[in-house]
């Protein structure tokens, strides 16, 4: 796909389009919200208490897997977009009309990055009125959002498959809730030292793992060691395996 | 009727798997006509169609639209072409106004503002257009579609079934809309079902069945190929489009397109 000259000013256009969608059902941010919330009040004021997470104050320990949580609920409302847009017929519109083509993927792939962003404060606003403190300087900060950045483009790219090929709505968002499970099996809401061995060996193996521990470690001013570079290769790795499927399957698609 | 054809195909085929949908279909469509593409379901209207607008690649053959060839050269056959597809392409979420504005901008084109207000107006669109297009009637719906395809004026424009799903009197709306295109120079190619549609309004009508173009011509010419025609007398009755436009047709707008009254012969 050539850079077509009015990539930029068309990517601009839908992804306008799309804000305005996302503003006009507002109900799909804060739907992305209250189930990473509802986790967040359950853990924190349910199991917490019996979770040794060695000294860490357990909302401090959980808001990083919170809000990985946070984007795999959210990523399935771009998904749901996209087909929409490709089940009645305006993607086509999109496709026929003289714009740079890839435009009509990029708006959608954007406003998930902000959508996100959004309901990402609104799970921190509630972590901290629960509690949740850090003394990270802006530099830590900016490294935690990077990082739910980059993870956000990962999976919107991911959600940009099934968005393109699915059949029905219903298989749309059912493609995520694997991808909701994922930080259960992992240093996301306890330690992985207390899992069976297979069980350990995966979860200490698993993308969420090394993104949590780098999160926590950011924010909680610890060193991040050597888990950034593998939270980093896991993200761009993915993100790069992610896109190349996404656009193979695009360019099938409008042949 | 030589070199000024604006849109061509040759020998075009395509097939799905086992199932080919196209088997060679050839036809020319004078620039500034109206060229109507009549099938039954299946026939391969809509590929026709899809490969034409560049949304689809033929297997074999060739297509040009104005000049430029679909396969080779997409790109400048999109800045020609405009699409209003099977199912209205409209943002249901977006006013009617900001589809124009949306599609406005997406051409290019300065003052996008002002070139919805216009279309608004002439589509009688100006009470709706503050209205979420989810909201509109089907033929309310189909006009915004179409005002849609008109901006940037682009000189082909195809129409996938512009009535299909319509009562009467939005698909009479509609028809004229499309006579307006072409009275304006616009070469219009579109696809139906309805046999009275090809008739009210094309040039050239031709008859696609599994994927071949089977007659080809003026209405007159395809009326020639019936053995000729016989007097008899028969009682003329109104039909129920008739009297269901009389009762209730005066409050549409489209007024002028009504029959004179309800019984008289065509």
């Amino acid at each position: 796909m050539t850079m077509n000259k009015h990539f930029f000013g068309d990517t601009a256009t839908l992804l306008g389009r799309s804000l305005r969608h996302v503003l006009r059902s507002p109900d799909t941010i804060i739907t992305t919200a209250v189930t990473p919330i509802a986790m967040l009040l359950l853990f924190v004021y349910v199991f917490g208490g019996a979770i040794d997470t060695g000294g860490v104050k357990y909302v401090n320990y959980l808001l990083p897997g919170i809000l990985l949580l946070t984007i795999a609920s959210g990523i399935a409302y771009t998904a749901y977009r996209l087909f929409t847009d490709v089940s009645g017929g305006i993607f086509e519109r999109f496709q026929s009309m003289p714009i740079a083509r890839s435009a009509v993927l990029w708006g959608h792939v954007l406003t998930s990055v902000i959508a996100n962003l959004i309901s990402l404060a609104l799970v921190v606003i509630v972590a901290v009125a629960m509690g949740f403190r850090s003394g990270a300087g802006i530099l830590a900060w900016l490294g935690v959002v990077a990082i739910l950045v980059l993870f956000t483009l990962t999976l919107t790219w991911l959600a940009v498959i099934p968005g393109l090929t699915a059949k029905s709505a219903d298989a749309v968002s059912g493609f995520s809730y694997p991808l909701i499970f994922l930080p259960f099996i992992s240093s996301a809401f306890v330690p992985t030292s207390g899992m069976p061995g297979p069980v350990r060996w995966f979860a200490e193996h698993q993308p969420v793992t090394s993104i949590v521990d780098t999160l926590r470690n950011l924010y909680a001013e610890h060193p991040v060691g050597s888990d950034i570079w593998t939270a980093l290769a896991w993200c761009v790795g993915l993100l790069v395996v992610a896109y190349a499927f996404a656009m193979n399957t695009y360019r099938r698609k409008i042949a | 009727m030589t070199t000024t054809h604006a849109i061509q195909v040759a020998g075009l085929t395509k097939s799905y798997g086992d199932h080919s949908v196209l088997r060679g279909v050839d036809f020319d469509v004078a620039r500034g006509s109206i060229f109507a593409l009549l099938g039954s379901n299946g026939a391969g209207k809509t590929t026709t169609i899809r490969i034409l607008a560049t949304l689809l690649k033929a297997d074999a053959g060739t297509a040009a639209v104005d000049g430029l060839d679909v396969a080779t050269q997409s790109a400048e056959v999109r800045e020609s072409i405009s699409l209003t597809g099977q199912f209205a392409a409209v943002d249901g979420i977006l006013t009617g106004r900001e589809n124009l504005v949306l599609v406005a901008k997406l051409r290019h084109l300065a003052r996008p503002g002002h070139i919805a207000d216009d279309l608004l107006a002439r589509f009688s669109l100006t009470e709706a257009g503050s209205r979420r297009a989810a909201t509109y009637s089907g033929g309310t719906r189909r006009r915004l579609d179409i005002a849609m395809s008109l901006i940037g004026d682009p000189p082909v424009i195809f129409l996938d079934e512009p009535s299909a799903g319509l009562d009467p009197q939005a698909r009479i709306a509609v028809w004229q809309a499309v006579k307006e295109l072409a009275r304006g120079g616009t070469t219009v190619l579109l696809t139906t079902q309805y046999l009275e549609e090809a008739e009210q309004l094309a040039d050239r009508i031709a008859i696609l069945h599994e994927g071949r173009i089977i007659v080809n011509g003026t209405l007159g010419e395809l009326k020639a190929l019936m053995p000729p025609a016989e007097v008899e007398y028969v009682e003329k009755q109104p039909s129920l489009e008739q009297i269901f436009l009389a009762i209730v047709g005066h409050d549409t707008g489209v007024v002028g397109a009504l029959p004179a009254a309800a019984g008289t012969d065509n």
